[in-house]
């Protein structure tokens, strides 16, 4: 007759094999942390860009469309710049942390979180430039925070659950925002950067800190 | 199949088969090698289980190709949800008995 504990065990494997196999775990807290801090730096240049901009064009109602042309292609590729940073540490940082614990970086999981991600981000996304294109330029840094937020919540079902609560504080962030549009730059920087950085820490501290090392299989 | 003393399931006694259907509750669809690395089993191994499985009905078998390559994928039948279902019930009624 087997003892309660081997019945406590078969259960504790059934529960680790169905998490295991339908969330991707091997999120790093460090992807954040980076992406955070990527963020924070992207948020400072564009700021000054702003202030070179202010400077060299102090009367508001007398500009050049060259100038604004050039200010905006310049946010534009340093938010591409800050994009592609972002996503290149948060990956590094995420195959680290699944190549020392052993457990497999693209699986159904993964494919289904990037999935899941992906579909409100790049539909989001596309319809910011959109509005850029139509000169709509106020709305773009409350978009950018809810359409990320709404991509988190979604993707959460597939990996740390934790990664929900991240995303409603996107959105609320985004939402507050959209009231106060002059300070968009800001809110920015507090939805990419410092919630990332926070996130990130504190993943880390609650998984990762004390993880042990298991080499591939 | 079922013991009917304690309710519980023979065909789920070993541990792979076990892994199988836990993965297949939460997903919809799983892959012949996703399976494999979850439950960490050699390819024979866990193909022996697999027959084992589908021959009881618990588990039905698709199999497709992705360009070239074989692609089967195994989904979790009505009966075999219901077969776990109640095997989970009869280890957590021992537990409580036996505590």
């Amino acid at each position: 007759m087997p003892s309660p504990q081997q019945h406590l065990d078969t259960l504790q494997d059934i529960r680790k094999i169905m998490e295991r196999s339908s969330r991707f775990l091997s999120l790093s807290g460090l992807s954040g942390v980076a992406a955070g801090i990527l963020a924070l730096a992207g948020a400072g240049l564009a700021r000054w860009i702003l202030a070179d901009y202010h400077a060299a064009n102090p009367d508001p109602g007398l500009f050049t469309t060259q100038a604004i042309y050039q200010l905006k292609l310049r946010l534009l590729l340093l938010a591409l710049g800050v994009l592609g940073t972002a996503l290149a540490a948060a990956f590094y940082f995420t195959r680290r942390r699944a190549l020392r614990t052993g457990r497999p970086l693209w699986d159904a999981s993964s494919r289904n979180l990037l999935t899941s991600l992906l579909i409100p981000l790049v539909s989001g996304g596309l319809y910011l430039l959109a509005m850029l294109q139509y000169g709509e330029w106020r709305l773009v840094a409350p978009g950018c925070l809810i359409f990320y937020g709404l991509a988190l919540v979604n993707a959460s079902r597939y990996t740390l659950t934790d990664v929900r609560y991240l995303g409603l504080l996107e959105i609320l962030l985004g939402l507050v925002n959209t009231q106060l549009p002059e300070y968009g730059l800001y809110f920015w920087a507090a939805g990419f950067g410092i919630l990332h950085v926070t996130y990130g820490i504190i993943m880390w501290f609650k998984y990762e800190r004390s993880e042990p090392a298991q080499p591939a299989r | 199949m079922k013991n009917p003393i304690t309710g519980l399931n023979k065909i789920f006694e070993s541990r792979i088969r076990l892994g199988v259907m836990s993965t297949l509750m939460v997903n919809e669809e799983i892959s012949f090698n996703d399976l494999k690395r979850v439950l960490d089993v050699t390819d024979g191994n866990l193909a022996t289980h697999l027959v084992n499985l589908e021959e009881n009905g618990y588990i039905k078998v698709h199999k497709g190709f992705v360009g070239r390559k074989t692609n089967t994928t195994y989904t979790i039948t009505k009966a075999g949800e219901k077969a776990f279902r109640e095997h989970i019930d009869a280890l957590e009624a021992m537990i409580r008995a036996m505590k």
